[in-house]
């Protein structure tokens, strides 16, 4: 398939804004049972504000994946049958609870109105806001994984993994820049986010690893023989029958050599798990406050190589009857 | 259909239906396959239930598979979901293009029953495309497509395509030596006397 920079940006972005909206209610449901110190209304307003820039930056990036944006709006009708459909409402639904999110703690409308566990779990609007944000984030991860997983003809893509890639790094670099955003104000969470961005790093370095596995040996199912329908073992194309490219040309090839997809496999493979894995561990040894902001942006550059090459890697069977220009 | 820089150096744009040509076999036994492809209008259009918006959808009456061109926002889905690769994006109006089947002559009432076709299908000088209702057994095309042993593309994904393809005909003719030596030729009838070399004047017949 093309890699379209719209769709590596939006799910890249709104994987980012996913994770750190985790990351944020984590901390306040660890901070709520006193298992690390609690933190500032601030932090949690602005940490919710980031989340939201950076999901609306996914949006708006998706905007040029479409040819006719002003229609954006109806692609929240067929919500039964289309994934597509399910990510263009619960993108904005994850959006208005973020915000809410963030204005109820930053209004400090944060009284308990509820305590649960003998006394050690008061519950307040903010903690039913997270739980909720934390289900419709997972229902957003799962609905843009199945956008690609549910295409069986595009058998690299038609595999739990890929569900499981999109949670697990985009936790992973959510996690990642909720401890930058720690290091940068200074308080003691860094490590807490650290922590948990490291073990979602491995969970993803575990499971994109299997699917890189998987997409080495996959059995396209189709091939020129049951795409004209003639069984001989000698069939080659002569003509697509256009003399220059085409949509079918463009759409569903990268145009790029072996060497470069290998080249963007080992960029991805050392920038998106060891580096910032290294990064965080030495952040946390010479408690650096820049250290977690670096392991962040690099992971960001590597999912941005990682999301080229999920998409390149995919072979269209389509691309059968388009080998041959003349 | 767009057709952008037709007189240029890199032509392109939209097709409903391109004719494709392969080669069979290695030198010097080969054959050539015209391969004409269009939308194959699935009974099962794994392009349809992707759709955000609803803009694409298989007909109830007659199944024809259309874009509703004013729904569409152009976001591709459809074709990442199409096994055949038949839809294509109209560059200038930025919406999805595919086959219609003709739908405005097929389903045209103020046209006589026989021009009632899709425009390929007439087109055709030798009549290799048929048309019909592939639901009824008893029409031109399920007549063929069962005693011709017509053949879906792809079916391992279970598409179900309405449109098939017929295998080729070949003709074998045997050329027998009583097909090279005409037996009633009337310039040879005459003599049918068998000679052995021994005959006089008298036998030979003047």
């Amino acid at each position: 398939m093309h890699p379209a920079f719209s769709v590596i940006f939006l799910t890249t972005l709104i994987g980012a804004g996913q994770g750190l909206f985790l990351a944020l209610f984590t901390g306040q449901f660890y901070s709520t049972v006193e298992l690390v110190e609690p933190q500032p209304a601030s932090f949690y307003a602005v940490g919710s504000a980031l989340s939201l820039a950076l999901l609306v930056g996914g949006l708006a990036a998706s905007f040029f994946h479409l040819g006719r944006p002003e229609r954006a709006w109806r692609a929240a009708a067929m919500w039964r049958t289309s994934w597509l459909s399910r990510e263009v409402i619960v993108l904005p639904a994850m959006m208005g609870i973020v915000f809410l999110y963030g204005v109820f703690h930053w209004a400090g409308w944060t009284q308990p109105f509820i305590v649960l566990g003998e006394g050690t779990l008061p519950i307040d609007a903010t903690f039913v806001l997270g739980m909720l944000g934390v289900l419709v984030t997972l229902a957003l991860f799962v609905s843009t994984g199945m956008i690609y997983a549910s295409v069986k003809f595009l058998q690299e893509w038609h595999s739990p993994y890929t569900i499981a890639n999109f949670i697990f790094l985009g936790t992973a670099s959510g996690f990642m820049l909720a401890a930058a955003y720690s290091a940068l104000l200074g308080n003691h969470l860094v490590g807490f986010f650290g922590t948990w961005a490291v073990i979602a790093t491995l969970l993803g370095l575990g499971t994109r690893t299997a699917s890189l596995v998987r997409n080495t040996s996959i059995k396209h199912r189709s091939n020129l023989q049951t795409a004209i329908g003639i069984r001989h073992r000698g069939i080659v194309q002569k003509s697509q029958g256009f003399s220059a490219d085409s949509f079918n040309t463009r759409e569903f090839f990268h145009h790029q050599s072996p060497e470069t997809l290998k080249l963007i496999r080992v960029m991805f493979l050392v920038l998106v798990f060891p580096v910032p894995i290294a990064l965080v561990l030495l952040a946390y040894a010479l408690e650096s406050p820049t250290l977690p902001i670096v392991a962040f942006a690099v992971q960001y550059i590597g999912l941005l190589a990682e999301r080229w090459y999920f998409f390149a890697e995919a072979e269209h069977p389509q691309n059968l009857y388009y080998q041959q220009i003349s | 259909m767009v057709d952008e820089n037709p007189y240029d150096a890199n032509p392109t744009g939209t097709f409903f239906n391109r004719v494709q040509t392969y080669e069979v076999g290695s030198f010097p036994s080969t054959e050539t396959v015209h391969f004409p492809k269009s939308c194959l209008h699935c009974e099962d259009p794994p392009c349809v239930p992707v759709c955000p918006t609803g803009a694409s959808y298989k007909r109830e009456d007659n199944g024809v598979v259309l874009v509703d061109y004013d729904k569409c926002i152009g976001c591709k889905y459809c074709s990442w979901a199409c096994p055949y690769g038949v839809r294509e994006l109209d560059e200038q109006q930025k919406v999805m293009k595919k086959c219609t089947l003709c739908i405005d002559r097929i389903t045209d009432h103020t046209l006589p029953e026989a021009e009632r076709k899709p425009a390929c299908v007439i087109a055709c000088p030798t009549n290799a495309r048929l048309y019909g209702d592939v639901h009824d057994p008893d029409s031109e095309v399920s007549v063929a497509i069962r005693e011709r042993g017509g053949y879906a593309l792809m079916p391992e994904w279970g598409t179900n395509p309405a449109n098939h393809y017929l295998p080729r005909q070949k003709t074998h003719m045997h050329v027998t030596e009583e097909d090279l030596q005409r037996s009633d030729n009337p310039l040879t009838k005459e003599d049918i006397t068998v000679y052995h070399g021994e005959e006089t004047m008298e036998d030979v017949t003047w």
